[in-house]
């Protein structure tokens, strides 16, 4: 299949010709003939690799995992644990990979001659597979996580098992953390992550890859992103292509020009100024929460939790935090969050003579209706700014998120709630913030009822007092996750819990 | 690494590396077809018409299959004709594949199925259970059981309950969907591979598709990414679907469900229905039981009579009921056809009368695992007789109860839980102890019996066939272990061979726990066939005069090598062994044969000992619930369990783990949601939760009963598969405990099944509405 180049180079940078290349197990793989619309699992698949196994589609289950060799926040090699079932090839092309049959040093279809990876003998002592249909994606989360120096069940919360319980792949997890406290790792995969990145990662330039009906781009600057958008009215924006991923892996509609953020340095950074941090909109909701803990710890507790709950590894080393905005849902779980903290939203776009421009937006006023944002076809998220610091005369904050789902772990919320309070000397709410998810058709602020706890004392009695307004907020609907009853009780006790847990000596 | 030893999975190194080859990762022979079907979007429906035409011009569909390419008989129904493989006048649950398209790809055949034009006049659909008794649909008569007069006994018991459960059903989500490869040869026959727990039925069924006998269709199991019950019967259509594109087309076809396909085709464990009347003394005796169940059967009748008769059959659990009469239904539902499912109706049946315990031991105030204990089968005859008339032998209830109850420190853990509940307003912990008592055996007495073969090369390695399928339980490594140790050589002599119908005829399906209990006595059987004609090569060898007079049993067998029970030091190598036997023209290869002495079944009285033996064990979970939100979080499981003499503790365990958490999924949260035009809602891991690691306790404690071996039962084990599920009710009746402990003492908490958050918010909300009527009392 040979592809035809149709459209003109952009002008800002000649096109390299680079052969679209991607390196599985330490072997060049050519993707030249390849859709870049094909999701990487079904091209391992397609290319005799069935290690790699499709449980769902939707990733949901983990057992196509596969590590992606990732640059970390501070320039090193990483592994980090993917679903490659959500994964267009395009946005991989230039990168390394490894499956679940490049653990094994000399192996041969249906015979395994080397030694087996730790991960993999601990997996087998302990009994970790019985059907072993979800096993290469727990080895390869496992693996992923051996090499990152804690394997624990952060690292396979992301992978389902329905034959074993989890229990005996949690002792091998256990075995796995032994064995690397007597003696760190150390074979060739720590040999590879202390290399310098020999693929590009991310590419220098702009990679551009046209298959004959799907056109991939990875713009490495805003200015390629704008210019790509405004040639192309017809693209669509990928980031970690965790919500739109699904569409592809299900083939649900054609995507004719996808253009891909992530190799968008400007967008992949997080800033700290005096007065906010700021988060570039394609940062991976992974080195979010590492940044978080770093250099920010205990400031965002809300945000800090909230992550946790966040789908799951695989999913959070590729969504993003513009991402997960931009999609508009009404139960996003970041959101409610970034509401509760006045987040702010710095948009760019091409204006009609071609100019660039950048606008400011307060994230309160960015969801516009069901799955609609105030964000322009040819505009971009860049980046998200939370303010720090606590209002102008308070004395203290109070600040919590939670997630109510039918499964703790890895769900869709029926409700989130973000709660922001602050105090004054005097005991007094100065500022107060109550953002939900799940009760209405976007991310939603309880407006009146911050208004109505304004100058009121945090105590007991306010939060009674202002239970039965709170009840009367919203008018959510039910579905398959829970009843509108449900979700109005919950609006009501999530502020009530939040009041319990973060009043001192109430801890239940 | 015989019996006994903790041997690892036989295929872990293929899982952990990615070589084990499944289905649908076979090498792809060329001009391989995939199909895709055209759905129905109605729940019940007249189909009107059906235009192919626009499908069959796109590039890339090699045909659309309809009724009319079925060479034989348009139905897969397994224990009546009632289930159309074509739809040719009305569909009867949403998602209802009509016809197939088949392409050289499967986006195209996909994309020709699009192509396809409909045309139905929707019909009113029964959607629920209460639907279907309101209009008597219903696919079979009532079926009864009944012991003593519980009419009269209900009528003079001190106390009287009666109650309603409704039992959620439960999707099988084993991570590889329904496949199946079929590959014709050209000659009339036709080899499919097929991810079925049942490869003699999906024969059968494919050679009644295609008009053939059954000896010209080969289906071959390679192994299954989990099952569960749900490739038994549910296999069988895809298969059937594959074949007749393969019939049409004279090339080879794949089909795989994608996620969503196959949990809207496929059937679910039934949903039921369960309605009670109980009479029981002051005390917390009970003396009578009138219940009726109600099984959500689905368009088509598939397994639901056994499963229904299985949860009649398990009403009783762990206690004797001297008048019991249970009366048990199918509706006609127009949803998937529900299915096997781990338990196979016992977890429905024992989860109603663990409702009646609880909603005993509340009414009089009174601990549940008192009450639970209490009511124990014990003693001798009538005391420890089931209501189908079954003594129960060896009842070993007291002793996994008395040491579960150790084991977890049941007593001083459940006062420091009072205390904590009595200072802790916002969230309360439960603990709870529950029983198993699982009948082991098929009810349909013939499914009882099975083969193996094992054929021996003059190398000395060895081949072994057995009729059981692996699907992760550990079959296979199992018979493994019976076939090294009843053949006295090491294990990696053995290659387990893929389960096939070319090796061993007419199985019965891997299911009803039976695996290892039925094929290990066949495996058994043919290690000792052949043993016997070795043992007087062997005796030649060893230079013993008149070697034809030595009885085999003096020839031992063991770790490769052969000697005379007399002499142990004069030792002859296995393989010494085979090569001689092979020059002296013995046949190295043999079939084994079993079948399960001494069950008896009358149908028509409900009667009989259907139960070779039962499998016991007793768990204990503690949980804590938040009072804001109705979320737990489970803490705390020990368990007992009744394994016998495990022929693999680490695949026992394994077993126990698994079908514990699987349990748990099924009472507290997946949760399966239909609309109200009968569309799941609920077709993707998305939607529908099954649990991960983070919903398990780091404290887990499994101990196997010791001294625990039974008698004629292969190596003395037990079967494993099922009874742990249902320990899982543990975590149910502790949630209702941590409920309970919101509202005041001797508080009924009716709880939903799943037990949700939303649920027990709802629970909460009740039983603290109970308390503020107590306070204004």
């Amino acid at each position: 299949m040979e592809f035809t180049k149709k459209e003109k180079p952009l002008k800002e940078k000649p096109l390299p010709q680079q052969p679209l290349t991607l390196l599985v197990n330490g072997q060049t793989a050519d993707l030249t003939a390849v859709s870049p619309t094909m999701t990487l699992l079904h091209y391992l698949h397609h290319s005799g690799r069935t290690g790699t196994k499709e449980g769902c589609g939707d990733g949901d289950c983990g057992a196509c995992t596969v590590a992606v060799l990732c640059t970390g926040a501070d320039g090193t090699l990483r592994y980090q644990a993917m679903n490659s079932c959500l994964i267009p090839v395009g946005a991989v092309a230039q990168r390394e990979i490894v499956t679940v049959e490049g653990l094994t040093e000399s192996f041969t279809a249906g015979l395994t001659d080397g030694p087996l990876h730790p991960v993999q003998a601990a997996m087998v002592k302990t009994g970790g597979s019985q059907c072993g249909y979800c096993t290469p994606g727990f080895i390869m989360s496992l693996f992923a996580a051996y090499y990152d120096g804690s394997v624990d069940d952060i690292a396979i919360e992301g992978n389902l098992c329905r034959c074993t319980g989890y229990l005996p792949i949690r002792r091998a997890a256990t075995a796995l953390m032994q064995e690397m406290a007597e003696a760190k790792p150390c074979d060739r995969f720590t040999q590879r992550l202390s290399l310098p990145s020999a693929s590009p990662d991310p590419p220098p330039s702009l990679l551009q890859y046209l298959g004959p009906q799907e056109q991939f781009y990875r713009p490495t600057q805003i200015p390629q992103v704008l210019s790509l958008l405004q040639q192309h009215p017809n693209a669509t924006l990928i980031a970690g292509g965790t919500d739109l991923g699904l569409d592809i892996s299900h083939q649900r509609r054609p995507f004719p020009v996808l253009v891909s953020l992530e190799d968008v340095a400007e967008l992949r950074q997080i800033h700290q100024t005096e007065t906010a941090v700021e988060i570039g909109a394609a940062v991976p909701l992974s080195q979010i929460q590492s940044y978080s803990q770093t250099e920010l710890p205990g400031v965002f507790p809300s945000l800090d939790e909230m992550l946790v709950w966040f789908a799951a590894t695989q999913v959070r080393n590729r969504a993003t935090l513009g991402g997960n905005i931009a999609t508009g849902s009404p139960i996003g779980d970041l959101p409610p969050v970034l509401l509760s903290l006045d987040a702010t939203l710095k948009i760019t776009g091409m204006g009609d003579r071609l100019a660039p421009y950048r606008r400011t937006l307060p994230l309160a006023d960015f969801f516009k209706g069901y799955r609609q944002t105030d964000l322009q076809p040819q505009e971009l998220i860049e980046l998200v700014s939370i303010p720090l610091g606590i209002t102008p005369g308070a004395v203290r904050r109070y600040s919590q998120s939670y997630k109510i789902g039918k499964r703790g772990t890895d769900d869709i919320s029926i409700v989130a709630a973000a709660f922001v309070i602050d105090v004054e000397a005097s005991g007094r709410i100065v500022h107060a913030r109550l953002a939900y998810g799940g009760v209405a058709a976007i991310p939603a602020r309880a407006i009146a009822i911050e208004s109505a706890l304004m100058g009121q004392l945090w105590n007991f009695t306010t939060v009674q007092q202002i239970k039965p307004l709170l009840l009367a907020a919203f008018t959510p609907l039910s579905d398959l996750r829970g009843s509108a009853r449900y979700r109005q009780k919950l609006v009501v006790n999530l502020f009530e819990k939040f009041f319990v847990e973060t009043i001192e000596g109430l801890e239940n | 690494m015989s019996i006994g030893s903790r041997k690892p999975h036989e295929s872990a190194v293929g899982h952990v590396t990615g070589s084990a080859v499944y289905t649908d990762e076979q090498r792809r022979p060329a001009q391989m077809l995939s199909v895709y079907p055209v759905t129905a979007p109605y729940a019940h429906a007249r189909i009107l018409s059906i235009d192919i035409s626009a499908a069959l011009a796109l590039p890339g569909c090699v045909t659309v299959l309809t009724a009319a390419d079925v060479p034989g008989c348009n139905n897969t129904g397994v224990i009546v004709n009632d289930e159309m493989l074509f739809p040719t006048e009305t569909v009867s649950h949403w998602g209802q594949a009509v016809v197939w398209a088949v392409g050289t790809t499967e986006l195209a055949a996909r994309q020709a199925a699009e192509k396809v034009v409909v045309s139905y006049e929707p019909l009113e659909p029964v959607l629920t259970i209460e639907a279907a008794i309101a209009t008597q649909s219903f696919h079979t008569c009532p079926q009864t059981i009944c012991r003593g007069e519980p009419q009269l006994a209900l009528r003079s018991a001190a106390h009287q309950l009666s109650g309603e459960l409704a039992v959620n059903p439960q999707d099988h989500f084993y991570l590889e969907t329904q496949t199946s490869w079929v590959i014709p040869d050209g000659e009339g026959h036709y080899q499919v591979y097929s991810s079925t727990q049942h490869p003699t039925e999906t024969q059968t069924i494919v050679a009644q598709v295609l008009g053939l006998s059954r000896n010209q269709v080969v289906v071959t199991c390679l192994r299954m990414g989990g099952a569960f019950g749900g490739k038994e019967s549910q296999a069988n259509p895809y298969a059937a679907i594959a074949a007749i594109a393969a019939h049409k087309t004279g090339c080879p076809v794949r089909i795989k469900l994608n996620r969503e396909q196959d949990m809207t085709l496929t059937g679910k464990r039934h949903g039921f229905l369960g309605r009670y009347e109980v009479g029981f003394t002051a005390e917390g005796k009970i003396t009578a039981l009138d219940a009726d169940l109600y099984a959500d059967g689905g368009w088509s009748l598939d397994l639901s009579p056994p499963v229904l008769l299985r949860a009649m059959l398990h009403i009783d659990n762990a206690y004797y009921i001297p008048h019991l009469a249970v009366q048990g239904h199918i509706a006609r539902t127009h949803k998937v056809s529900n299915t096997a499912f781990r338990g196979f109706g016992g977890p429905q049946g024992m989860l109603v009368i663990e409702e009646i315990m609880d909603h005993m031991a509340r009414s009089l105030h009174l601990p549940p695992e008192q009450v639970r204990e209490q009511n124990f089968y014990h003693g001798t005859g009538e005391t420890n007789t089931t209501h189908y008339g079954q003594e129960i032998v060896d009842n070993r209830l007291a002793r996994v109860w008395a040491e579960a109850q150790t084991q977890a420190n049941f007593a001083a853990r459940k006062a420091a839980i009072a205390q904590f509940n009595r200072t802790h307003p916002y969230q309360k912990r439960g603990l709870a102890l529950t029983p198993v008592k699982f009948g082991i055996s098929f009810n349909k007495v013939c499914y009882n019996q099975a083969g193996a073969l094992i054929l021996i090369y003059a190398d000395g390695s060895i081949q072994l066939n057995h009729g059981g399928t692996e699907m992760g339980q550990g079959l296979h490594t199992k018979m493994l272990q019976v076939a090294a140790t009843t053949l006295g050589v090491k294990i990696h002599r053995f290659r387990i061979m893929h389960t096939s119908t070319d090796k061993v005829p007419n199985t019965s399906a891997t299911a009803a726990s039976s695996g290892s209990d039925l094929n290990g006595q066949a495996v058994k059987d043919a290690c000792q066939t052949l043993q016997a004609r070795l043992a007087p090569v062997a005796a030649t060898l060893l230079g013993l005069n008149a070697p034809t007079e030595i009885l085999p049993e003096e020839i031992v067998f063991a770790d490769d090598w052969a000697y005379c029970r007399n002499n142990p030091d004069a030792q002859i190598s296995f393989e010494q062994v085979i090569a001689a036997a092979y020059t002296s023209r013995i046949s190295l290869s043999a079939t084994g044969y079993y079948r399960t002495p001494n069950l008896t079944w009358d149908p028509v009285a409900g009667k009989g000992q259907p139960f070779y033996y039962f499998a016991y064990g007793a768990a204990v979970s503690e949980v804590a619930v938040d009072g804001f939100t109705g979320t737990f979080q489970l803490r705390q499981v020990d368990i007992v369990h009744d394994v016998g003499e495990s022929l693999n503790p680490l695949v026992d365990r394994g077993q126990i783990e698994g079908a514990f958490v699987q349990g748990m999924g099924w009472l507290t949260m997946e949760e399966l949601v239909w609309d109200e035009a009968g569309r799941l809602r609920t077709f993707a891991p998305s939607t529908y939760k099954i649990p991960t690691v983070s919903e398990i306790p780091e404290n887990f404690e499994v101990h196997l009963l010791t001294r625990a071996a039974q008698e004629g039962v292969i190596y003395g084990s037990k079967a494993v598969g099922e009874p742990p599920f249902m320990l899982a009710m543990s975590v149910r009746e502790a949630i209702r405990e941590a409920i309970a402990a919101f509202g005041p003492p001797g508080t009924l908490v009716p709880l939903q099944s799943p037990a949700t958050p939303e649920a027990i918010l709802t629970a909460i909300e009740a039983v603290q509405a109970q308390s503020r009527c107590y306070e204004t009392v």
